[in-house]
């Protein structure tokens, strides 16, 4: 059970869980540090037309601050959240972090003589949300043609020309990431349409040792990119350096092999609970217990086969 | 707590967080820890993402388990000596997974595609599974048509070489095509639910234990109403036993499923999901009541099997729109994981959220 539970849950090196040999690279990823956004959605722009993504819906007023892009999907692979919070939400957020501390939670230190910084009357929260590239990809783990692949930088990439369409990917990410790409609503032809679509952190830049186009255009070094260690590391660091303010808002979101999807290859520093912006708090890959669910459905079968045996052994009594 | 200058000067509280899903009172189970009916959202915007399935889904999901059953039956039948049975069921199951393969290939979102499906074998991906298994219960339920078609023309009886062997290939053919039926019809009625709960729409994904009895339940009822309709009364005694039962696994499945789910069930309980799970319930023990008192009768057998298979096709519809409902609204999604978060971390669980310091 060792081999197939590290398949399913848990830390590991996905690329060489997926076979990757010689060729496996370091795994790489992103971090993206939120504190430091400033809304200015260069990524957004940096990325649809590397990818060539095509328009979002019909260019409407979403009402929701100076986000009109609303979520991750099909033809939006980097997402700027804006959210507007008052002090009370504030002081929320900093005695949420703060007691992440209290958790004891890994490479958290005890509160040392830390500043007491204001709480501000007011604050932006913008963040630019992308694929997590999961450890344990639910995407990844349901496609039934093998058009979703683990990439030799441990990233998780769709074949296009491979998908059917199914749209098994787009209810199995735990983050709402992945999505079917549906037919323009002026009908005009786009590409991939009826395929599944996400973030590939640039695959084909990475080929070609290039920085994904993304952190590439940020302007505040706020989305980084480089081995994921490192940039779990550098989320690490930068929390304690916020917290040693009296920042204690601030946290990491996806550093943590431990969690429900074996950790994420994009790594995020949010100062706030991740629903306010739109993040699962506690994401569990529905795969990790696929065991458990086949057991039950085990136990069905057994009992629909038992019920026409009585039948049959009913009738020749 | 931090203090400023404008502390004194503050207004009196506002609600801190927003509350989406209009007025209606909330059921709350006290042993589900819920540390807060309000919740924080991004706009009230959905968290995971709806499935992007239309009727072809749930359509196809009845379909199977109507396949699924009557291979069951038919192979049943087969070894009992029930030809009209037999035969009828046999036709049914043809018909049945001609259907249901057609809905299947027509949700896809490129339908050209649909055999990808067979270019890889992935154990992770129920849906995977599950094509195979299709596939393999088509192929014997096919190899049974062939069988009927051949009884049906009047082939493999004369004395001709070629009439010869065909009367050879049907003697081969009709017990292969039975012990295929029955071995993969099991697993045919009861994968859709492992398919559905193997995502992160909160319903189906917590409803994992309970729904294989659900959709097993709701095949075998399927199933017994389509012989119920197509077959007399003569023939069918048992099979309206079987109605009883697969009835009676079905809605008791399905009452503690959603007692169990609590909150994450409510879905099952409002709007159009909320409608087709109550006619479910009304039609399927309607036809199971039906097929023990008039099953003798040609006419009230007719109409039970036909409220069963009615009461199949609703609860698949209901649980498929209602995990798509519970999907879109992210109060199922974020009430549901603080509340598991919260329940490891008072557990002592301290090193597994994907929040840290």
């Amino acid at each position: 059970m060792g081999f197939w539970h590290e398949q399913l849950a848990g830390p590991t090196d996905p690329a060489r869980d997926a076979g990757w040999g010689t060729d496996r690279q370091p795994r790489k990823g992103f971090f993206t540090d939120t504190s430091i956004c400033i809304g200015c959605k260069a990524c957004e722009v940096a990325c649809k037309e590397w990818n060539t993504l095509p328009m979002d819906g019909d260019l409407s007023i979403l009402g929701m601050s100076y986000d009109n892009t609303g979520d991750l999907g099909a033809t939006t692979w980097r997402h700027v959240a804006f959210v507007e919070q008052t002090a009370d939400r504030i002081a929320d957020a900093r005695r949420s972090g703060a007691a992440l501390v209290d958790l004891g939670m890994p490479s958290a230190r005890p509160p040392d003589e830390a500043a007491v910084a204001e709480v501000p009357d007011f604050r932006w929260l913008m963040a630019s949300d992308v694929c997590k590239h999961c450890t344990h990809a639910g995407c990844l783990d349901v496609c039934p043609t093998g058009a979703l692949f683990r990439s030799e930088f441990g990233t998780v990439v769709v074949q296009a020309d491979v998908c059917n369409g199914c749209g098994y990917c787009v209810p199995a990410c735990p983050f709402g990431v992945i999505e079917r790409r549906e037919p323009l609503p002026d009908k005009r032809s786009a590409e991939r349409v009826g395929v599944a679509q996400k973030c590939t952190l640039c695959y084909d830049r990475l080929d070609a040792d290039l920085t994904p186009a993304c952190a590439k255009a940020c302007p505040t070094t706020s989305i980084q990119f480089g081995d994921h260690d490192e940039m779990r590391r550098r989320a690490h660091e930068r929390v304690e350096v916020l917290h040693a303010q009296g920042l204690t808002e601030a946290r990491v979101y996806g550093g943590n092999e431990h969690d429900g999807v074996g950790g994420t290859g994009s790594v995020f520093l949010l100062l706030d609970e991740p629903e306010v912006y739109g993040l699962p708090p506690d994401p569990i890959v529905a795969t990790a217990r696929l065991p458990e669910m086949f057991r039950a459905a085990g136990f069905a079968a057994t009992g629909l086969l038992a019920a026409a045996a009585f039948a049959f052994l009913g009738r020749r009594r | 707590m931090t203090v400023n200058a404008f502390d004194a000067d503050r207004g009196p509280e506002l609600p801190r967080r927003r509350r989406r899903g209009g007025g209606e009172g909330r059921r709350r189970d006290p042993n589900v820890m819920v540390p807060d009916a309000q919740f924080a959202s991004y706009y009230g915007r959905h968290i995971v993402k709806p499935a992007p399935w239309g009727n072809e889904i749930p359509a196809y999901f009845f379909l199977g388990g109507l396949a699924a059953g009557s291979g069951l039956i038919g192979a049943w039948a087969h070894g009992c000596g029930y030809d009209v049975l037999r035969r009828n069921a046999r036709l049914g199951a043809m018909a049945a997974v001609g259907l249901s393969g057609g809905a299947l290939v027509a949700d896809l979102g490129r339908p050209e595609r649909f055999l990808n499906m067979m270019r890889t074998v992935k154990l992770t991906s129920p849906m995977s599974v599950g094509t195979w298994i299709f596939s393999a219960f088509s192929a014997s339920a096919g190899l049974a048509f062939a069988v009927e078609a051949a009884d049906l023309l009047g082939l493999g009886r004369g004395d001709s070489l070629p009439q010869k062997a065909i009367g050879a290939g049907v003697k081969v053919a009709a017990p292969v095509s039975s012990v295929g039926s029955a071995a993969f019809a099991a697993p045919l009625a009861a994968y859709t639910a492992v398919l559905l709960s193997d995502t992160a729409t909160p319903l189906w994904q917590e409803s994992y234990r309970e729904l294989p009895f659900v959709f097993t339940g709701s095949a075998l009822a399927a199933s017994c109403g389509l012989a119920m309709i197509t077959t007399p009364p003569a023939q069918t005694s048992e099979v309206r036993r079987l109605a009883l039962m697969g009835a009676a696994t079905d809605v008791t499945a399905y009452h503690l499923m959603a007692r169990r789910l609590g909150e994450i069930a409510e879905p099952l309980a409002h709007g159009r999901p909320g409608r087709l799970a109550r006619a479910a319930e009304v039609l399927t023990i309607g036809g199971a009541l039906g097929a023990t008192v008039l099953g003798r009768n040609r006419i009230g057998a007719a109409l039970s099997g036909l409220a069963l298979m009615a009461g199949s096709a609703c609860t698949r519809f209901a649980v498929v729109e209602a995990g798509i409902e519970s999907a879109k609204d992210p109060k199922y999604t974020v009430l549901h994981q603080k509340a598991r978060l919260a329940a490891r971390r008072a557990a002592g669980m301290r090193s597994d959220s994907i929040t840290t310091a």
